[in-house]
């Protein structure tokens, strides 16, 4: 059901702030995950316990420093375990999905708090404008998502430029502040159940849907230009060697990826180390060889192992030492496979991941 | 420089343990012919190819990659040759993505009577890449 929360004294963060509050204290959630300010200024997510701690709550600060689905699965994974509060973006909720499809999470006793988003910066960015800013910066960015006709904000995140699922609707509690005229009110959408344990009844209705309709038109066309960009070099005379040419192999969009969940992951283990005659080898085979070696094995088995299930966070843009478009080479591929397999990463829990079931009355024209 | 020799194509294939090595030891012992660019890896099944391995195999420079399993509804461990299609499907549309040649990795399911299908399998395949020429990561260096 929907409903509104008027925002006292223009003051929205302390609104959701004390929504938050009533979570922990009407015993809905026994802890919250949520990005807290830290007493440096910088945003980090937290799992918090006590209500007054609340106060320093900043889920509308516009920055995202991990995917922090991988810390709600580890909390929510298995028994025994928490009733949690996981307040997160769409991609950390559509990455949390698919980590409990992986058996990586569980859903069962996690409510997923999910805001409407939009747009973040990488965190040097965000505390450069933050120290400059005469306003506020949320506030500058929802303003912005809500104009028509839509400005490309090139200081975002890349993977936020091109995002076309600002919004995540499965969540059992959805801020919906897209919809919000954010100096007034906060429009939620609330289970029946919740609303009830958090002595709340329906009493709003409409939002402004249509604005959002207008960012995510404008999303998606940044987003095909932006395939159709990395698709070029990727099928040109570059190809994925050119493009991951600087790759020096640190495994850093790996470790920040939310999906990459292995505990053993392949390229960790000793398999890659070889005699020092095999090396000379392989330099002989083909004149010379690049080091670190494998780069290329490293990346399209990854590609191979979890585009599927890429839900676009683009963590690993922005982790990448070198400067590599990694996300958008693993979006635009990964999008090509959920075609091919009708798969959406994220969009329901209940259906499997494509690697992991068949129809056995499928691609019969394949083998034979 | 070394003499330019005739180009012979180097087939790595991951044959599943139940049909299509069995089809292969059956060509054999059948005492039928078929072209020595073939080179075996036996796995229990076909469900069992990591996409890596067919990966490690191009980058390296090997010119085609053949991964045989049973009949659909034929695999020894129920559905792993069902499993195998799907990931070679994401296998072929990830590498065409990337900008590498999809049609060097083959799939095709073999059974264990079938040592002539596996044969003329060999000789297709053989002749279709020797068609295309070598692997072009095979001079690449810095892959």
């Amino acid at each position: 059901m929907k409903m509104s929360l008027a925002v006292e004294n223009g003051n929205t963060l302390a609104t959701l702030q004390a929504f938050l509050k009533r979570l922990l204290e009407k015993n809905l959630v026994d802890v919250l995950l949520v990005p807290m300010r830290t007493p440096g200024g910088t945003i980090t997510p937290t799992l918090v316990s006590q209500v007054d701690l609340l106060d320093q709550a900043d889920p509308l600060a516009p920055v995202l420093p991990i995917n922090a689905a991988t810390w709600a699965g580890k909390i929510s994974q298995h028994q025994p375990r928490p009733r949690l509060g996981a307040v997160l973006r769409s991609c950390e909720a559509r990455a949390l999905v698919e980590l409990t499809k992986m058996a990586q999470a569980s859903l069962e006793d996690l409510i997923i708090i999910a805001i409407d988003c939009a747009g973040t910066y990488n965190p040097p960015t965000f505390l450069e404008k933050q120290a400059q800013a005469s306003s506020n910066l949320w506030m500058e960015l929802y303003n912005a998502a809500r104009q028509t006709p839509q400005v490309l904000n090139p200081e975002l995140r890349a993977a936020c430029q091109v995002c076309e699922q600002p919004v995540y609707e499965a969540a059992p509690i959805r801020l919906r502040l897209l919809e919000s005229d954010l100096g007034q009110s906060l429009l939620l959408e609330i289970t029946s159940e919740i609303a009830e344990k958090l002595g709340w009844q329906a009493n709003e209705s409409q939002g402004m849907s249509p604005e959002v309709e207008a960012l995510i038109n404008s999303r998606t066309q940044a987003r095909e230009q932006a395939f159709t960009q990395i698709r070029t070099r990727l099928e040109g005379e570059e190809g994925i060697p050119g493009v991951f040419a600087a790759c020096v192999r640190c495994h850093n969009c790996m470790t920040v990826c939310p999906i990459c969940y292995c505990k053993t992951c392949v390229f960790k283990s000793a398999i890659f180390d070889h005699e020092p005659m095999k090396y000379v080898e392989w330099a002989q085979q083909k004149g010379a060889y690049r080091l670190p070696a494998d780069t290329m094995l490293f990346h399209l088995t990854r590609l191979n192992h979890m585009a599927l299930s890429c839900v676009g966070c683009g963590m690993c843009t922005d982790a990448c030492p070198s400067e590599l478009p990694v996300g958008m080479v693993f979006r635009s591929i990964g999008q090509r496979l959920q075609q091919t397999f009708e798969y959406l990463p994220g969009r329901d829990v209940n259906e499997p991941l494509p690697l992991v079931t068949f129809k056995a009355d499928e691609w019969t024209d394949i083998g034979v | 420089m070394t003499e330019t020799k005739e180009f012979e194509p180097k087939i790595i294939a991951f044959l599943c343990n139940w049909c299509t090595y069995t089809g292969a030891d059956l060509a054999g012992t059948s005492r039928l012919q078929y072209p020595p660019n073939v080179r075996i890896i036996r796995l229990m099944c076909s469900g069992a190819v990591d996409p890596m391995y067919v990966l490690k195999a191009s980058l390296a420079g090997a010119d085609g990659v053949l991964i045989g399993g049973c009949h659909p509804g034929d695999c020894h461990y129920q559905e792993g040759n069902y499993k195998a299609r799907r990931r070679v499907i994401a296998l072929k549309e990830i590498l065409h993505s990337a900008g590498f040649d999809d049609d060097r990795v083959w799939l095709r399911w073999i059974s264990a009577s079938e040592g002539s299908r596996f044969a003329e399998t060999v000789r297709e395949m053989t002749e279709a890449i020797r068609a295309k020429g070598p692997n072009p990561l095979k001079q690449m260096w810095a892959v």
